[in-house]
């Protein structure tokens, strides 16, 4: 059997694709938190929150309304979207011109206030979500046994990163993201609808996240506590990427991935600090982050 | 001439005056602070002045620094699983055990630091939140801190091998003066010139540097104090309750402290005492009523309400207050 | 033997009791009300373990048993410990010095148990732990003021273990959540393995509240083994065995033991993930008549089926009550020592007995969680293969590390 350091190829080579797949979760929500970052400043905190109501937003639109899963897929994230741009528009913008350390602490306690809700709600154990039809079963890669749900979930978080990328570095509509970002009065002068931009934005990054957890639904317990320890592990991914770039965010979130799945096979009691202590390393080599732009 | 004399002790007189009537004040909160244990549940006070010297020490980054810490939780409960550790392991006084807690958060504090202050605000939140959460993953994993049971039993031992803290009143005022000692550390911290300087960082950091500071040192030292107060406090606490426990490494509670900072207003010396025993009594006694289940819902109303509309917290508000009509 | 030894202990009880209800004068009520605060995690991770429905059953038990005691009036007070067993100890230490409470009763997290037994102690307030998994509440951290009712790890282990065996999974591949709880858990099931000719061929160490699994299923199908080991518990459990299913163990001949699997847990995983798994468990809604009449009463109450835990808070308030009747005190001694003299017989238990160490030993049931087709409704969850008699199921006293057992 070939052997890479120590472990059989096999193994090693199923480990690595698994990370990819978390990786691509990693991504999805460390590019959402990118894009709101860009246009408002603000760190999102309640972006496991809504995470988890992208989740239960498909799990109820299928149990209340037997609405499925293809459907789900576009209406959870545009309904948890559309609570986004209210919480812009009614909370967060009450706020834009102070401290943006002060959005942080709004987004936390509406965490908080999102999670207590749904935990008395729908209690804490969680609810299955099952895999849609099209996608059940596996294909044995020869290496590793892969279910067609797993490869489908990288399909289409790579496809999404890819749009969003696409979307802001080539389209009128990100130039007047990037121009917003650098200089919003000016834009506003230009005759561009700053205001409406920012909600927009929030709203479309919210999106993001509830879109994770939809994709997240039928593999994980749909549960009101699911996005509260992957947020602090993507804030971790977001300080070694550095809040410059949307591509940065996405290779960040991919490459975390995988670094967190091949320690799941060489040292895995650590599996869940490596990327703590990646943060930490390139703090020190390179405070500003791998794709930051200066301090 | 003899008019800017004039004025000059005019201002100095109004000076000596509210300092007088801040010194009464003082005064005041101590006698009563002497005499609470034998109206109010010792206990409960106890805990109320451990964490109102946690949120002092949060408050002295925050308020008086501009830095957001999300991860003092960290240094709370290295201070109690250290203390805890080593007064069930070796037999040991109590202010020996509370003395190498307080140093071991002291240590954690400056490598935190060391690793936090070169990014500022947000950054620097999410950074440490990150810190934290690893330390919490190491507690977790760690044999000595009991895993989920937490260290339990830990003896409160005799003060000096002399006053015995199992007598809940002895423990009471044996943490008052824990209390007053971190209290006064952190209020001649933030008087001296020390305590200036970073007032001028958290206004403008960048003339700061150009004035010749070093605002990094600065920073750095601001920090490990806080962490060290925060250790300080997550000792004497494993003290009173004989317990260490897993909760207090948690990153909710570096959110709570934060909600007590922000009720009882920030960068005011008082405002986290207040905050502390605020949040404190209002979970007590919510977690009693029929609202039980909504605790963590109401907190979080607290948060998004202070945020939007109650920023200066209630220290903060009231001396607006005062400004506006009595000046 | 053993029976012998209960109906000397039983003849020797009821003596004691008649002396004891004699001297009623001596101990007696200590106030004009029995207050009972009822303490369990209300708005976290176990909530739906015990929670405001565990609640519920301790009053259906204070209601049937007519709401006073000795014609004193039944009072309850409840308290959302968060997790925190500083909430617990300062919670229940005013309720003892300030509300003069005299039975604590829920508990859930292991944390919070221990530390509230370390209130209790020395007191005249009694503890029922009965969310709690951990054995240790009646090992190394005993007390003569405390009682675990409902299981702990040594049964559900050593049951689930045992049986697996028996029917030929003989080479285990574990995974264990890494913190002491785990640690435990996995010791406790290799002996069992070990012992029974089974072999632990593998396995990883996972850190609390993963969501991910699917790389420690990888390593587990690797490994080839027949049996793979779940010793983790709550979402970790859930999240691994929605894995194992979805990246097919089942097909490729693999069985799934949970150690620590309860009623809420299969119900959220639901028939067609959890189908074929086995379980320990110490009660189920489904067992027999009585049981059932009492959770179709506590579904009318809740809308939901009991799981063990609701069970055993009602059992044991039950028995605590009639301790308090006969005795015709309050204290804790008083009534603990009714409690262990007399037997349980009830919905929950029958036959069980308190032993010295404060562990309640009563019959334990080996679960197959039911197929789709073979379940009715979405509470018609376990078939119950065998049943585990108490003596054989908890962790003998020959084994104990408690200071009351010598």
């Amino acid at each position: 059997m070939t052997m890479i350091f120590g472990v059989p190829a096999a193994a090693f080579y199923g480990q690595l694709l698994l990370g990819l797949i978390n990786g691509a979760f990693y991504a999805l929500l460390s590019l959402g938190l990118a894009v709101i970052f860009g246009l408002l400043k603000i760190i999102n905190f309640s972006h496991g929150a809504q995470y988890m109501l992208g989740a239960f937003a498909a799990y109820l639109l299928l149990s209340v309304l037997g609405i499925n899963y293809w459907a789900a897929l576009f209406l959870a994230p545009l309904i948890v979207g559309l609570l986004g741009v209210l919480i812009e528009r009614y909370l967060l913008r009450r706020i834009a011109h102070i401290d943006h350390i002060y959005g942080l602490l709004l987004t936390f306690g509406l965490a908080l206030v999102i999670q207590g809700t749904f935990t008395n709600w729908f209690g804490v154990s969680g609810s299955r979500y099952p895999v849609p039809e099209l996608l059940q079963g596996g294909i044995n890669l020869g290496f590793m046994f892969l279910p067609i749900y797993r490869a489908w979930i990288v399909v289409v978080a790579l496809v999404v990163c890819f749009g969003v990328w696409f979307m802001i570095e080539k389209t009128k509509l990100g130039g007047y993201l990037r121009a917003g970002t650098e200089n919003s009065a000016l834009m506003q002068a230009f005759g561009v609808n700053v205001p409406l931009l920012v909600t927009l934005t929030y709203g479309f990054g919210v999106g993001l996240a509830a879109l994770g957890g939809v994709l997240a639904a039928p593999v994980y317990s749909v549960s009101p506590d699911m996005g509260s320890n992957l947020l602090i592990v993507v804030f971790a991914v977001v300080v070694i990427g550095g809040m410059g770039s949307i591509v940065g965010a996405i290779l960040t979130g991919l490459l975390m991935g995988i670094v967190e799945g091949l320690t799941k096979v060489y040292y895995p009691e650590a599996s869940n600090v490596v990327i703590f202590l990646v943060m930490i390393i390139v703090l020190l080599v390179r405070p500003a982050g791998l794709f930051g732009k200066g301090a | 001439m003899a008019t800017t004399d004039t004025k000059i002790s005019a201002a100095q007189l109004a000076k000596q005056a509210e300092n007088r009537r801040r010194n009464i004040f003082y005064l005041v909160l101590l006698a009563l602070a002497l005499v609470a244990p034998f109206v109010a549940y010792p206990v409960f006070l106890m805990k109320i002045l451990c964490f109102a010297l946690f949120a002092c020490a949060f408050n002295l980054l925050l308020g008086y620094a501009g830095l957001l810490s999300f991860g003092h939780a960290a240094f709370l409960a290295t201070g109690g699983y250290m203390t805890g550790f080593l007064l069930s392991t070796y037999s040991i006084t109590p202010e020996i055990g509370i003395i190498t807690g307080t140093l071991a958060s002291t240590v954690l504090g400056t490598f935190f630091g060391i690793l936090s202050i070169r990014r500022q605000g947000i950054y620097f939140a999410m950074i440490t939140l990150a810190l934290a959460q690893m330390v919490f993953f190491m507690y977790l994993q760690a044999d000595f801190t009991g895993g989920e049971d937490g260290l339990q039993g830990v003896p409160r031992g005799n003060l000096f091998g002399i006053f015995d803290l199992s007598n809940n009143l002895t423990m009471y005022y044996f943490v008052l003066a824990v209390f007053i000692f971190g209290f006064l550390l952190i209020q001649r911290t933030v008087h001296s010139p020390f305590g200036q300087v970073l007032k001028a960082i958290r206004e403008n950091e960048p003339r700061a540097i150009s004035l010749g500071y070093n605002t990094d040192v600065y920073k750095l030292v601001a920090f490990v104090i806080s962490a060290a107060i925060a250790g300080l406090a997550g000792s004497t606490k494993t003290v009173v309750f004989q317990l260490a426990s897993l909760g207090d490494a948690h990153w909710h509670m570096s959110g709570e402290v934060i909600l007590m900072t922000l009720v009882g207003g920030v960068g005011t010396l008082f405002g986290p005492v207040l905050g502390a025993g605020f949040v404190l009594t209002l979970e007590h006694q919510l977690s009693q009523s029929f609202l039980g289940d909504w605790v963590d819902v109401i907190l979080g109303v607290i948060f998004v309400v202070c945020v939007l509309t109650f920023r200066a917290g209630i220290v903060g508000e009231v001396q607006k207050f005062m400004k506006k009509n009595f000046n | 033997m053993k029976m012998m030894k209960t109906v000397l202990a039983t003849a020797i009880a009821s003596s004691f009791v008649m002396g004891a209800t004699a001297q009623a004068d001596d101990h007696g009520m200590s106030d004009n009300e029995l207050r009972i605060g009822y303490l369990a995690d209300m708005s976290g991770t176990y909530r739906d373990l015990a929670g405001p429905n565990g609640e519920t059953a301790m009053r259906m038990a204070i209601e049937d048993f007519g709401g006073s005691v000795n014609g004193r009036e039944i009072t309850v007070l409840s308290a959302d410990d968060r997790n925190s067993p500083d909430v617990a100890s300062s919670t229940v230490r005013e309720w003892i010095e300030s509300d003069k409470v005299d039975m604590v009763q829920g508990l859930v997290a292991s944390s919070v148990s221990i530390a509230t037994t370390k209130v209790t102690n020395g007191t005249d307030t009694l503890a029922l732990v009965n969310g709690s998994a951990a054995s240790s509440i009646t090992n190394e951290h005993c007390t003569p003021n405390h009682i675990h009712w409902t299981y702990d790890t040594y049964p559900l282990a050593n049951g689930t273990a045992q049986a697996v065996v028996a029917e030929g999974g003989d080479s285990w591949f574990m995974v264990t959540a890494d913190y002491a709880f785990g640690h435990a858990l996995e010791a406790d099931v290799t002996k069992v393995v070990e012992s029974n000719g089974g072999e632990i061929v593998g396995g990883v160490r996972h850190p609390l509240s993963t969501d991910d699994f699917s790389s420690y299923m990888l390593q587990a199908q690797a490994s080839g083994a027949d049996v793979v080991g779940l010793a983790n518990a709550g979402g970790d459990t859930v999240n691994s065995i929605i894995t194992a299913g979805e990246f097919g163990l089942a097909q490729s001949g693999q069985t799934v033991a949970a150690l620590l699997l309860f009623l809420t847990d299969v119900h959220a995983l639901g028939v067609e993930t959890a189908q074929g798994i086995q379980l320990t468990t110490g009660w189920y809604w489904d067992k027999d008549e009585e049981a059932r009449a009492w959770a179709d009463r506590f579904y009318e109450e809740t809308g939901a089926r009991p799981s063990m835990v609701h069970a055993g808070i009602y059992s044991s308030t039950m028995h605590y009550l009639k301790g308090v009747e006969a005795t015709g005190s309050d204290k804790a001694a008083d009534v603990r020592a009714w409690m262990a003299d007399n037997e349980i017989n009830d919905m929950f238990a029958q036959g069980g007995y308190v032993r010295e160490d404060g562990r309640m030993v009563h019959d334990m049931y080996l679960a197959e969680v039911k197929t789709p087709a073979e379940s009715e409704n979405e509470w018609d969850l376990y078939e119950i293969v065998r049943t585990i008699p108490g003596d054989q199921a908890f962790r003998p006293l020959s084994e104990s590390k408690c200071p009351l057992v010598r």
